[in-house]
């Protein structure tokens, strides 16, 4: 429990690494990762909560790391972009991203690599989205539209939409097939 | 920003005595929207009390048929729910089509209910705003206000709430469940935000340091028959420029029973009573539809700049009640 002053001690456990930081009551989880844990490969594009760059999974579920304080995710199980991969073998969304071109500057990839990471967990537990007809309806059929749907909390300035949908569509699919 | 304590609550009652026993303290949920008006200095607590670990987080469903949902249930957990997805699919669907999966990994039922207003006044420090602070005058009167509100406002300010879920509750006949420094209470959801009249800054009837602990929707058996229906301008990932939640049950071709509420046109969730009340026992046809939303519409003043909304949410209320009408004859 941290204590109350304007600075906290924070318990984080990122990428399987436990740390504990000493931290400015205002530092957000990205600015954590970023500037505390020198972790850069979630991204501040907008710090609003507008762009999706800053994309992390939390306790396994994919959030915004800029609009949470570090302190109040003391206690949890980061994982950002570096630790999607097991060393050096990428799991099969990464390794789609890179054959479907889906990025140019690649600003956007590890939010979009991280949110993907989640959206397909929550497709696997069946959660529906707007786009769903049928809401009662067992489990989530991954169309183009439910993806582009599944992905608009992320942006991408270069709009490599299409390969960033194609890449996910791809991932999902021989996940099926498996 | 300036700094704050932060102070992580495990009972609600200890959580009410914080905030209570200090003037600028503020309750912690998601942060999806706090952290971002910290960020802009629009809020500036000195404590922040998180709710999030409260034992509030799980969706009850009643013996009669009701629901109870805990004040720090995620948005998106609430709208997976199973028994959500099947008895009230209007909460669902408003549940959906607001902010982003992330976001609504992170927003709880409390939080979202308290959002603040999307006014972009409201959110400029540099600006004048009633809202923001009470006597500087009203930006968006004769500012930016296309966003705003076409019913209920005044001239001391013009703002929509801006929650898709709120909206949905407002047509299920939700009960807030609050604790407030005086003890526990339920307000009716549609009585729950206060439209703005000369104060603006007060938003809702909850006591200041009242804690929203949870929210109850009672039985409803024809709310399997809903839907929501949002217009925005984009595909998706904005918020609402109108939005209509109806509950319809049909005797026959005949109206029985008809629950319709209003989003991004008032400084509440807009509970289309009016509308309602002229359907009620009439044939389900588009021409009775069109005739109900004139009815509560009547009294819509458009701001310059959204004039639109009137027919917009006339086309919403048509298309969405047409909808649940032909689902109900396949
Ligand atoms: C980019 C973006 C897009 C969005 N789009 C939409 C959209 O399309 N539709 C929509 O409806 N919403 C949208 N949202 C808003 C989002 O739904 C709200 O920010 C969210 O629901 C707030 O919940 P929270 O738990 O994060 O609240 P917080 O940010 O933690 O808190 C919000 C307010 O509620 C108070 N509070 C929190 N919990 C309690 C409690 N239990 N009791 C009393 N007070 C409490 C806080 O003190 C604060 O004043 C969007 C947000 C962003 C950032
Ligand atoms: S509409 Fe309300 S929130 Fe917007 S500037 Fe006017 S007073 Fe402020
Ligand atoms: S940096 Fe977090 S959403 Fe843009
Ligand atoms: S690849 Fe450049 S922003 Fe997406």
């Amino acid at each position: 429990m941290p204590e109350e002053t304007e600075r906290s001690s924070v318990t984080l456990a990122v990428n399987g690494q436990q740390h504990r930081l000493r931290l400015d009551n205002r530092t957000t989880l990205l600015d954590a990762l970023r500037e505390h844990l020198g972790l850069i490969g979630a991204k501040k594009g907008c710090d609003h909560g507008q762009c999706g760059s800053c994309t992390v999974l939390l306790d396994g579920r994919r959030v915004k790391s800029c609009l949470i304080f570090a302190v109040a995710a003391s206690g949890s199980a980061v994982v950002s972009v570096e630790g999607l991969a097991d060393g050096d073998d990428l799991q099969p969304l990464q390794q789609c991203f890179i054959d479907h071109d889906a990025f140019q500057c690649g600003y956007c990839t590890s939010g979009q690599l991280c949110s993907a990471t989640g959206m397909l967990d929550e497709v696997r537990k069946g959660w529906p989205s707007v786009v769903t007809g049928d809401l009662a309806a067992g489990p989530v059929r991954l169309t183009e539209e439910e993806i582009r749907e599944r992905m608009s909390g992320n942006l991408c300035r270069c709009a490599a939409y299409p390969q960033i949908v194609a890449a996910i569509r791809a991932t999902a699919t021989a996940e099926a097939v498996r | 920003m300036r700094t704050f304590r932060y102070h992580r609550a495990t009972d609600p009652a200890e959580a009410v005595r914080m905030v209570a026993g200090e003037s600028e303290a503020a309750y912690l949920g998601g942060g999806t929207n706090l952290v971002d008006l910290m960020k802009l200095s629009v809020q500036r607590p000195r404590l922040l009390v998180d709710v999030t670990r409260l034992p509030l987080g799980s969706v009850e469903p009643l013996s009669d048929g009701g629901l109870r949902i805990g004040a720090t249930v995620r948005n998106s957990d609430l709208a997976a729910h199973p028994v959500v997805r099947r008895d009230f699919p209007v909460l669902t669907r408003a549940l959906l089509a607001a902010a982003s999966g992330q976001l609504r990994n992170m927003a709880t039922v409390g939080g979202n209910l308290l959002q603040r207003t999307r006014c972009v006044y409201f959110q400029d420090v540099g600006k004048p705003c009633n809202k923001r602070e009470p006597g500087t005058g009203c930006s968006a009167l004769e500012g930016q206000n296309r966003d705003l509100a076409i019913l209920g406002w005044s001239t001391s300010c013009v703002a929509t709430h801006p929650s898709d879920m709120a909206v949905a509750l407002a047509a299920l006949d939700a009960r807030v469940e609050v604790l407030e420094p005086d003890g526990a209470r339920e307000i009716p959801l549609t009585e729950f935000h206060r439209l703005p009249g000369d104060r603006p800054d007060l938003e809702t009837t909850m006591a200041p340091g009242g804690l929203i602990t949870g929210v109850r929707i009672p039985a409803l058996p024809y709310a399997r028959h809903s839907t929501y229906r949002k217009a925005r301008d984009r595909a998706s990932f904005a918020f609402a420029a109108g939005s209509v939640a109806a509950v319809l049950d049909l005797d026959g071709g005949l109206v029985r029973e008809v629950r319709i509420a209003y989003g991004a046109v008032a400084h509440r969730p807009w509970r289309a009573r009016l509308a309602e009340e002229a359907l009620r026992g009439q044939p389900a046809t588009m021409e009775n539809f069109g005739l109900a939303a004139d009815e509560e519409l009547a009294a819509a003043r458009p701001l310059p700049n959204n004039g639109f909304k009137v027919s917009l949410i006339h086309n919403l209320t048509v298309r969405t009640l047409a909808d649940l009408a032909e689902a109900a004859t396949r």
